[in-house]
């Protein structure tokens, strides 16, 4: 187990390495971010002010070396196609996917767990074939696929669910943060809390099925494993239901490798936001990604994908501590 | 960790008929094949098996239901879309799309992953610092967003969007070969080459690759199911080909927009993502139980 410095300096090189990479594609291939946001009539020095106005008339080193200063001075630049601060979009936006995320990933661990638990407590059952089939499908397919199949159920044969947006655009209440989700149930409005959750339900759960699926599989096998062992055994002996055998002893040690994996595919689970929140226009920062990619708005992608890498490294290192944490062998040293 | 390599190196040593014969015997082999040779079928034989010109328009039938719902017009099984179009005309020569880009683009990540992979896990040192902080830094970005922005950057296109798959993807196979060379390489038989005096170049390509075969067929089976999938979101997005050839990530963008005037013009192409995935990850499954002798003991 490596330091926690080299970590850090790991990351850092992480997401310079994300910066570059998305510098240097966004400016060597051909296409002209000042174009698309011009009306046609625009003389040429319209068109040259307007470049040097967002800085795009210098060189490579030169425009990479004033934007990395900027960042450091928490200066993200200003969207071209918003015409606002990246900073305050994101900071806009963010919460909103860091809710659904969240969400999501709260539904799968329970979801996930709840099923793997039932599975073991039923043992070689006729339900565990059934089970282990169930969930390979919900392994294979992919979020973009479980949001149609949730807009059929919930929007065609029953349709009880809104099919886009975070809140009903007729409810008119005014958010101090942008946490609408944390904030309403906080604030004890109930009535716009269970609005801002009903347009939650299918993108949570197109994205946490998928990784419950996961969760199921892996900690289902580590706890198979962990109920033959002697101190599950002895427990046993002494009386113990198989519940608390199982939701006591078992877990303890099954925990650790079920960490590991959740937490890689939680980072996967934040790169979905992007399709998920498209399909149904959740105003997050990956349904804007979309668009900032399609108007070509630089600073504003370099802003997101800055963000979305910092997001991964962070998730990254929380796993990396949790299983300091849960697991006293790697502690020490 | 060396004891769990032993056998599956003993076991990796089946012949080619045994290695064939122990896929035919997984079932899972043979749903998914089967499938996705009835995709294949589907995609070649196109012009003569569907029904209709998939581009054909006929305002007067905008979106008429399939056969089996009322108000359905003849010859257009599984109904039309908003401009007229036969739905299942448009899903079948979907398909063609769909598995040029599987199999191309899938292909193409392995070549990629599988090279640096090898040379990573076989090399170590410098090569393999550089390589593995490469995979790290690219899995840092969302998959979905770094495909858009490639294919933004370079141009809508089915080449972008091969190009795209496999310049992202190419990490998932670098990670697993770079870790099953390292495995490898630490077995006997490595050392044994070794002494006989065999050059590192035909270690590697020769003892080492051979074992590492198994996974990298999985992988790939596997990739091309997530091919499947990205290619349709790029579709959906509206980055992939141009609008007049039919795909199933375009009509599925199509049937969100149309889906209070005809829920059937997103069921279908929806129904064959799903089963064209779900046959994909079959025969990966399947693949990797079959010539993984730890697993199929």
């Amino acid at each position: 187990m490596a330091g926690a410095p080299y970590r850090l300096a790991m990351a850092a090189i992480t997401l310079v390495g994300v910066a570059i990479i998305v510098f240097v594609l966004l400016r060597v291939v051909p296409g002209d971010p000042i174009a698309m946001m011009i009306s046609p009539g625009a003389s040429p020095a319209d068109i040259a002010a307007l470049r040097a106005h967002y800085g795009l008339d210098a060189s490579l080193p030169v425009q990479f070396a004033v934007w990395a200063k900027n960042l450091l001075h928490g200066d993200f630049g200003t969207s071209i196609s918003l015409h606002r601060d990246v900073i305050s979009v994101l900071a806009e936006r963010l919460p909103a996917t860091l809710e659904l995320a969240l969400a999501a990933l709260v539904l799968a661990v329970l979801l996930g767990g709840a099923i793997a638990i039932f599975a073991v407590l039923m043992g070689d059952s006729v339900l565990s074939p059934l089970i282990d089939t169930v969930n390979g499908l919900f392994l294979a397919v992919p979020d973009f696929i479980w949001a149609f199949v949730l807009v059929f159920i919930f929007g065609v044969f029953a349709p009880v669910l809104p099919l886009s947006g975070r809140i009903d655009p007729s409810i008119e209440v005014d958010f101090v943060t942008p946490f609408y989700l944390i904030e309403s149930l906080i604030t004890l409005r109930f009535a716009v809390f269970l609005d801002v959750l009903r347009h939650m339900i299918m993108p949570t759960l197109a994205l946490g099925i998928p990784l419950a699926a996961v969760i199921t599989r892996v900690l289902k096998e580590s706890l198979r494993e962990a109920m033959v062992q002697d101190y599950v055994l002895l427990a046993q002996l002494k009386g113990m239901s198989k519940l608390r055998l199982v939701t006591q002893e078992a877990l303890r040690n099954a925990i650790a490798p079920t960490l590991a994996l959740t937490g890689v595919q939680f980072t996967f689970l934040i790169g979905g936001t992007v399709i998920v929140e498209r399909i149904f226009s959740y105003p997050g920062i990956g349904n804007m990604a979309i668009d900032a990619v399609i108007n070509r708005d630089l600073p504003l992608i370099q802003g997101l994908t800055l963000v979305f890498g910092a997001l991964f490294i962070v998730v990254n290192m929380i796993v990396d501590f949790m299983a300091m944490k849960t697991n006293p062998r790697l502690r020490h040293g | 960790m060396a004891d769990a390599a032993i056998p599956a190196r003993v076991g990796a040593g089946l012949g080619r008929f045994e290695a064939l014969g122990a896929c035919l015997a997984e079932p899972k082999v043979v749903i998914g094949s089967g499938f996705i040779l009835f995709l294949l079928v589907l995609a070649i034989g196109a012009p003569w098996i569907a029904p209709k010109d998939p581009l054909e328009q006929d305002v007067i039938l905008g979106a008429t239901p399939p056969a089996w719902m009322a108000g359905a017009e003849p010859g257009h099984w599984l109904g039309t879309d908003d401009l007229g179009r036969d739905v299942l005309s448009r899903v079948i020569y979907g398909s063609r799309v769909a598995l040029t880009v599987a199999f191309v683009a899938a292909t193409l990540a392995a070549l990629l992953g599988a090279a640096l992979g090898l040379l990573a896990g076989w090399r170590r040192g410098w090569v393999d610092a550089v390589v593995s902080r490469a995979v790290e830094i690219w899995m840092a970005f969302p998959p979905v967003l770094l495909s858009i922005l490639l294919v933004a950057v370079v141009g809508a296109g089915v080449g972008s969007v091969i190009a795209a798959i496999a310049i992202i993807d190419w990490t998932r196979f670098c990670r697993v070969v770079r870790a099953e060379t390292i495995n490898q390489a630490s077995c006997d038989y490595v050392t044994a080459a070794r002494a006989v005096g065999f050059s590192r170049t035909r270690i590697l390509m020769r003892e080492i690759f051979p074992n590492v075969l198994p996974v990298l067929i999985a992988l790939v089976s596997l990739e091309m199911g997530i091919a499947v999938i990205v290619e349709a979101i790029l579709s959906f997005v509206g980055l992939s080909v141009s609008s007049d050839t039919p795909t199933w990530g375009g009509m599925i963008a199509q049937g969100r927009q149309l889906i209070h005037q005809g829920s059937w013009i997103l069921a279908a192409p929806l129904l064959m993502l799903f089963l064209t995935v779900l046959a994909f990850n079959l025969l990966g499954e399947g693949l990797r139980r079959a010539l993984d002798p730890v697993l199929r003991r």
